[in-house]
């Protein structure tokens, strides 16, 4: 089947194609791009409900258009006189005139709208041709929310492709998104209309990164951080590692192509924040707390396995669906909160600086973030919030582009040596699915045997499948662990658990199908906008940038958080030992059972 | 019931039931038999009152064993329901009331009298008619879908087997292969009967030809052309003969499940059907082996939930599912990836009852009648501006004139046919011109307009054609699934455009875009209901232009039902100023003074509801 | 607003019912429809936690089909048919009169709870063409001037305690 070939014929040539494939795909293969708009990821995602891909198909018995988005061309078969044209009157008319339908019912605040340069509605109205003002009448109805802590729901922008719902539902599994109403007055949003704020909503964001339009989008933090720097406040800035792995591709470099570390740094050092620091830094506090916790409930005969903390995403997901499995989650805040916590607490006192005066900002690949850093259990010092604002990575770029700073005209700078400027490769691989489990592994390893584990990489829990599992020897000690990303893949180990039935001793958990590279605050990947990158850009990019992570570690000299100079010093100076006094009071957190929504939304 | 497991005692059961049947037709067990419709339309007007006034009034004369009373399906003639029939004189009384129970017990049961005043009078010769087959409205029906209706009792598997039921079944199982069955349906050119005519056969054929561990045969009974009802009647009427049908496709093309999906709004047919499958069930003629043979079926019964799209079969399939019924991209087609993904032939209500007597008569008979490519009989509802308003099934070939002015007795009040608009608000209109045109699939395409399910609602010299075209389109963008963007936005758009027509200010451009727009959707959205969405529109422009003219340019509506291009006035020569208009007035928008001066209305307030002509005894009030 | 607990158990034991039933949830909804007269989003949760259906997905089917409702009707459902044969006698009229009588689109329900007017498709009741039905019962031809008394009717109905 997969062999066979079929004769089609496009404005009037003759083509032998693989019988399997679309008439879309084939054209493809042909070089002609029509353009789609609902199609998405191989058609994983086709209603052909948008027509912006139709085109003639002339037989004997006429014309007809249809969707070359879904059919296939073993039913355009050449000797029985079907002949595609995409190029003919009819064809030409349907697409432009579906663009117009589509535009005519849609918000047009486009040069105002989030998704200003990277909307594909716009793209395919550019490509069809359509024309302004056609068709125009009533509206559907709308509904904008911005109550939501990390996403902005805008139905005026939105055209039914039903991309959202769908990667809600293969993502994480709950479905959160559908189809609401009929006819005109259809929308999508969670049941009832409701805000994303009401409903249990993870805030991963995924479903933004598919969105073709500005329907959904982050909430954007970035008037907060314009505040504060205007009231003089000491703004110190820290980036998640998954940041640098995929900021360079907003500045036109293809996915993978470029390490934006040293770029990154030099414009945050423009945009004139006090501190530059990396997140990483925090994660190697992370693991060094992790990796005690692991190794306390391993020798203390308490609950197992313990399952990583730093998703906030999935620790949505645990709250609201598997409270129960609370006394697995580790207490360990996520990087950035410890990070945070550590800035307003040692940093501060070493400077002489009050922590009301410092002002934390996170860069970081997630939509969640913003909600995490909203939690009561994450303000260690006089109550403040470990960290003030969440920037995504799209956010980051959307500062240095208003700065009028030139990406490709900065220098390589490097992170601010202050007290916590020091990272390890182990830090850095936190951004991909594995990382946290890796970098845990390799101090556990250490603390238990007093060795370094002599090959440094457990390649078992490296790739992008969503879910792997591994058993490590540890002087004796056999290991089972596991690592899953997307909530989907996540449950069955979360229900073996519930069932008493798990065999791990550790679990490591990431939100976002593949990590936090493709986390919801991520640039986006857009087949449609970046057609140079190949159609199959989508099957290739989480290992593209996660290939970035692994080649910063393999060229770090320093790879085990534990040999963190800095966290050396930390805890020397100022924490003690991990999980100890200071370190519970300031790097760990608590979950909340049967929480309600999201608790902070003012009514 | 005794079970009928095995092809013997089917044929036992054949045999006695036929002869219990026709005994109580032709009166030879001594009684009489009294039969009154249990259509929706007639319980609508007391039907079932009527009956149990029947029994009382029968048992007051201690009757119970002389006169059976039972109801029956439809009769089909619905503007002159309810209908009383008694065997064996076969007299038929119209439009009965309960108060007319005493006297059809008294003067024709005991007294053997015809009860005159209750016969029907042809329209024409006022003569009086005693016999349904000679009353003009049925001369020229055929009934082959309709078999059995408002003959047999729909609630009595016995009947059913009296009256041909289950023979064809017996037909297949023991002396047809399932390729001989499909090549039974192939030959009788039986084509569907939902809309698009797709040939029966080659759908089963289809299906037959894919290799599956399981396959379904579903029966759409979403009947949501607004103004046909015989999928219902026939559901009412014999739905035995459906359940015949379905079984015998399950056998052509090998489904052991079938799904009938009846609209939630046919209560009646829901419980006769769901009642019919429990009987079969219960004798074994729905389950496994049946009548002993390695053919298993079992049939489901599924509602729809209100939603004309899933008249769609794609959208049906996903609504039985449990979804949105919004409906999916062909191909694959269902007869390959149906109902969860199974190979799943779709037919409608009127086929699948077809499908037994073409078994019964053989492919040949049947196709003896209708055209060369329309073959058979189909069911019409025909309705509207119609005098003889009713279900009407005619053989394929029958002129629209013989089905108007003939069975359909013409137009009343003596107004002049403007238009009959098939297919519902899939279809398009006829006009005076097409009158000759042969019913069948092709010729109604040619005329651009469509065989739909059969509904042909006629409009006179009072109907605007804009307006009916507003009002389909008004219909479809709420029936419109939202999925595609051509009908979601496309029909709102064109509704928005005819709305201008119809309050005069839309320009002649309005018309260009329209009809621009019209041809793009016809040609581009998902589905049948998106791609034929336009015909009203397309069909009343080609064949009324001077009626959009005259709303677009003279800003005036011809039929004076527009009611931004029409006024109420009255003639204050003809006004007897008796204030009745005014008092009927819901806004109080006439005054006048009572016997002194003649009243007038505020064109300012009037909401043109017509209350105040609908009212006047003296014709002063008028529409221009 | 809480769903009382005999609602919970009867909704638990409609979707208990069609449990062995592929994708039941049709069947469930209008059992619930049938039984309580509405489907409010609280129900749809207990059906959700019962099925292992989305919200959002149970929410899409529930508005997707007019047959299911999120609000209670009113007490009287005045179903004025819409159809080709009743629009064509004027059915159109007859919806007007309502809305303008008492003071409600269709679709909507009076304050006193009383009366739900509805536009509906073919009740199949073309032959009494314009007609209407309330609360099942069906009124052949009706004309504007009728209105009135039917409202009367009911409001009578009512007032006597019936």
């Amino acid at each position: 089947m997969e062999n066979k070939e079929i004769t089609i014929k496009i404005e009037g040539r003759e083509y032998s194609v693989p019988a399997n494939l679309t008439i879309l795909e084939a054209a493809r293969k042909l070089g002609y791009n029509i353009p789609t708009l609902c199609y998405w990821n191989h058609g994983h995602n086709s209603l052909a409900s948008c027509r912006v891909c139709l085109v003639e198909l002339k037989s004997s018995r006429g014309s007809r258009l249809v969707a070359s988005c879904v059919y296939p061309v073993s039913e355009c078969d050449a000797s029985k006189g079907f002949e595609i044209k995409i190029s003919s009157p009819m064809a030409i008319d349907a697409r432009r005139t579906s663009v117009e339908l589509l535009l005519s019912n849609h918000s047009k605040d486009c040069q105002t709208c989030v998704k200003n340069g990277q909307c594909e509605l716009l793209h395919v109205a550019n490509l069809t041709g359509a024309r302004s003002g056609q068709f125009l009448g009533e509206v559907t109805k709308s509904t904008y929310d911005n109550v939501a802590p990390g996403i902005v729901r805008d139905t005026s922008k939105c055209i039914l492709c039903g991309r959202c719902i769908e990667k809600c539902k293969e993502a994480q599994g709950i479905g959160i998104l559908g189809f609401e109403q009929r006819g005109f007055n259809t929308i999508v949003g969670p049941a009832e209309n409701r805000s994303f704020a009401d409903v249990p909503c993870l805030q991963c964001g995924q479903c933004i990164e598919v969105c073709p339009t500005g329907a959904l989008a982050e909430k954007r933090e970035i008037d907060k951080v314009d505040q504060a720097m205007h009231e003089g406040k000491y703004v110190i800035v820290q980036t998640a590692p998954a940041v640098r792995a995929a900021i360079a591709e907003e500045f036109g470099h293809a996915i993978g192509e470029q390490n934006g570390t040293g770029k990154m740094v030099a414009a945050l050092h423009r945009l004139g924040f006090y501190r530059v620091f990396d997140t990483n830094f925090g994660a190697d506090l992370t693991i060094m707390e992790e990796a005690q916790e692991l190794i306390n409930r391993i020798k203390n005969k308490e609950i197992l396995p313990q399952i990583t903390s730093c998703s906030p995403g999935w620790i949505n997901y645990m709250e609201y669906f598997y409270p129960d499995l609370i006394p697995h989650i580790s207490t360990c805040k996520s990087p950035h909160e410890m990070e945070g916590a550590i800035i307003k607490s040692y940093f501060a006192s070493v400077h002489g600086l009050k922590p009301e005066d410092i002002y934390v900002v996170s860069i970081m690949p997630c939509t969640a973030k913003k909600y995490e850093a909203k939690r009561p259990q994450n303000a260690a010092v006089n109550g403040l919030p470990d960290v003030d604002a969440v920037l995504t990575t799209r956010e980051l770029a959307v500062l240095i582009r208003r700065a009028g700073l030139l990406w490709d005209e900065l220098p390589e700078e490097d992170f601010d040596h202050d007290l916590l400027g020091e990272y390890t490769g182990a830090g850095v691989i936190f951004g991909v699915t594995g990382g946290v489990m890796e970098a845990a592994l390799r101090t556990a390893y250490h603390t238990l045997t007093g060795k370094e584990y002599d090959k440094i990489e457990f390649l078992a829990v490296r790739g992008q499948e969503s879910v792997k599992e591994a058993e490590v020897d540890i002087a004796g000690t056999k290991l089972k662990v596991a690592v899953a990303s997307g909530m989907k893949a996540a449950k069955p180990l979360l229900d073996e658990i519930r069932d008493g039935k798990s065999p791990y001793a550790f679990i490591e958990i990431m939100g976002c199908p593949g990590g936090c590279i493709n986390g919801g605050g991520q640039p986006f990947v857009k087949p449609n906008l970046i057609p140079n990158q190949g159609a199959d850009i989508l099957d290739k990019y989480r290992e593209k940038r996660a290939a970035i992570l692994y080649s910063i570690d393999e060229k770090k000299a320093i790879r085990q958080s534990h040999n963190n100079p800095d966290i050396i010093k930390l805890y020397k100076d100022y924490l003690g030992s991990p999980c100890g006094g200071v370190a519970e009071e300031l790097l760990h957190t608590h979950y909340v059972d049967n929480r309600a929504c999201f608790p902070e939304r003012k009514k | 019931m005794e079970r009928i497991d095995s092809v013997k005692k089917l044929d036992e059961s054949i045999k006695t039931c036929t002869e219990q049947f026709e005994a109580k037709i032709k009166g030879t067990n001594g009684k009489r038999a009294v039969v009154v419709c249990g259509g929706t339309g007639c319980i609508a007007n007391s039907s079932e009152d009527i009956q149990k006034a029947l029994e009382e009034e029968i048992k007051a004369h201690g009757l119970e064993n002389k006169v059976t009373v039972n109801h029956v399906g439809c009769f089909g003639f619905c503007s002159q329901g309810p209908f009383v029939k008694i065997f064996p004189e076969d007299t038929l009384y119209r439009a009965v009331k309960v108060s007319d129970v005493k006297q059809i017990v008294e003067d024709d049961l005991i007294g053997g009298n015809v009860c005159e005043n209750l016969l029907y009078v042809d329209p024409v010769t006022h003569e009086k008619v005693v016999r349904q087959d000679d009353i003009n409205f049925y001369k020229k029906q055929v009934r082959v879908a309709l078999h059995g209706c408002s003959l047999i009792n729909p609630d009595l598997l016995e009947e059913s087997l009296g009256y041909d039921g289950f023979k064809a079944l017996k037909k297949v199982l023991t002396e047809m292969t399932p390729q001989q069955v499909i090549d039974e349906i192939l030959a009788s050119g039986l084509r569907g009967r939902g809309g698009a005519g797709f040939p029966t056969g080659r759908k089963w054929q289809f299906a037959a030809n894919v290799q599956a561990d399981q396959k379904y045969i579903v029966c759409n009974g979403d009947e949501g052309d607004p103004g046909a009802f015989m999928d219902r009647s026939i559901l009412e009427g014999n739905p035995f003969e459906v359940i015949e049908g379905m079984m015998i496709a399950g056998y052509a093309f090998g489904a052991s499940k079938g799904y009938f999906y009846v609209r939630a709004e046919y209560p009646v047919a829901v419980e006769r059907l769901q009642r019919a499958i429990e009987d079969m069930e219960q004798v074994g003629l729905l389950g496994d082996h049946i009548l002993g043979t390695d053919f298993s079926f079992h049939a489901y019964l599924r509602l729809g939930a209100g939603a004309f799209v899933c008249g769609e079969e794609t959208a049906l399939l996903n609504s039985i599912e449990g979804k949105r019924g919004m409906p999916r991209p062909r191909p694959p087609f269902p007869a390959i990836k149906g109902l969860w993904g199974k190979p799943t032939c779709v037919n409608n209500v009127e086929t699948l009852a077809t499908v037994p007597y073409i078994i019964r008569v053989g492919a040949a008979e049947y196709a003896k009648m209708g055209t060369e490519k329309s073959k058979g009989t189909k069911v019409f509802a025909l309705g509207g501006k119609i005098n003889n308003v009713g279900l009407v099934e005619v053989p394929m070939g029958t002129t629209l004139r013989t089905l108007i002015f003939d069975i359909g007795g013409g137009i009343p009040g003596g107004k002049k046919f403007k238009a009959i608009q098939t297919g519902g608000p899939s279809g398009g209109c006829l006009t005076e011109k097409d009158l000759d045109t042969p019913i069948d699939y092709d010729s109604l395409v040619a005329k651009g307009s469509m065989m739909g399910s059969g509904g042909a609602i006629v409009m006179d010299e009072d109907n605007c054609m804009v307006d009916v075209a507003h009002f389909y389109m008004d219909f479809i963008c709420n029936e419109s699934c939202g999925k595609c963007s051509h009908c979601r936005i496309g029909t709102k758009r064109l509704f928005e455009m005819l709305t201008k027509v119809t309050n005069g200010t839309a320009t002649t451009k309005t018309l260009d875009d329209m009809k621009y727009l019209a041809t793009v959707i016809k040609n581009g959205a998902l589905c049948a209901l998106g791609q034929t969405a336009a015909n009203p529109i397309l069909s009343t422009m080609a064949n009324f232009p001077e009626e959009y003219e005259a709303h677009v340019v003279d800003k005036k509506c011809p039929a004076h039902v527009c009611k931004k291009l029409m006024r109420y006035v009255i003639d204050p020569n003809l006004c007897k100023k008796c204030s009745l208009c005014a008092r009927n007035c819901p806004v109080n928008c006439i005054h006048g003074v009572v016997g002194k001066e003649p009243y007038v209305i505020d064109q300012s307030k009037c909401i043109k509801c017509g209350s105040c002509l609908a009212g006047c005894r003296f014709h002063a009030i008028i529409k221009e | 607003m809480p769903i009382r607990h005999e609602v919970v158990v009867g909704v638990e034991a409609i979707c208990d019912q069609y449990a062995n039933e592929p994708s039941p949830l049709m069947m469930i909804l209008s059992a619930i429809q049938k039984k309580y007269g509405y489907i409010p989003l609280e129900v749809q949760e207990i059906v959700s936690k019962k099925t292992g259906i989305p919200v959002a997905e149970i929410y899409g089917v529930v508005t997707f089909y007019s047959f299911f409702s999120l609000k209670p009707k009113g007490k009287y459902v005045l179903g004025v048919c819409l159809g080709t044969a009743c629009y064509v006698k004027n059915s159109q009229a007859i919806i007007d009169k309502f809305s303008a009588m008492l003071g409600i689109a269709p679709g909507e329900t009076t304050d006193d709870g009383l009366f739900t007017i509805e536009a509906v498709r073919c009740i199949g009741a073309c032959a009494l063409a314009p007609a209407m039905s309330i609360n099942g019962k069906v009124y052949p031809k009706v004309t504007p001037d009728q209105v009135g008394k039917i409202i009367d009717e009911y409001r009578k109905m009512e007032a006597e305690g019936k």
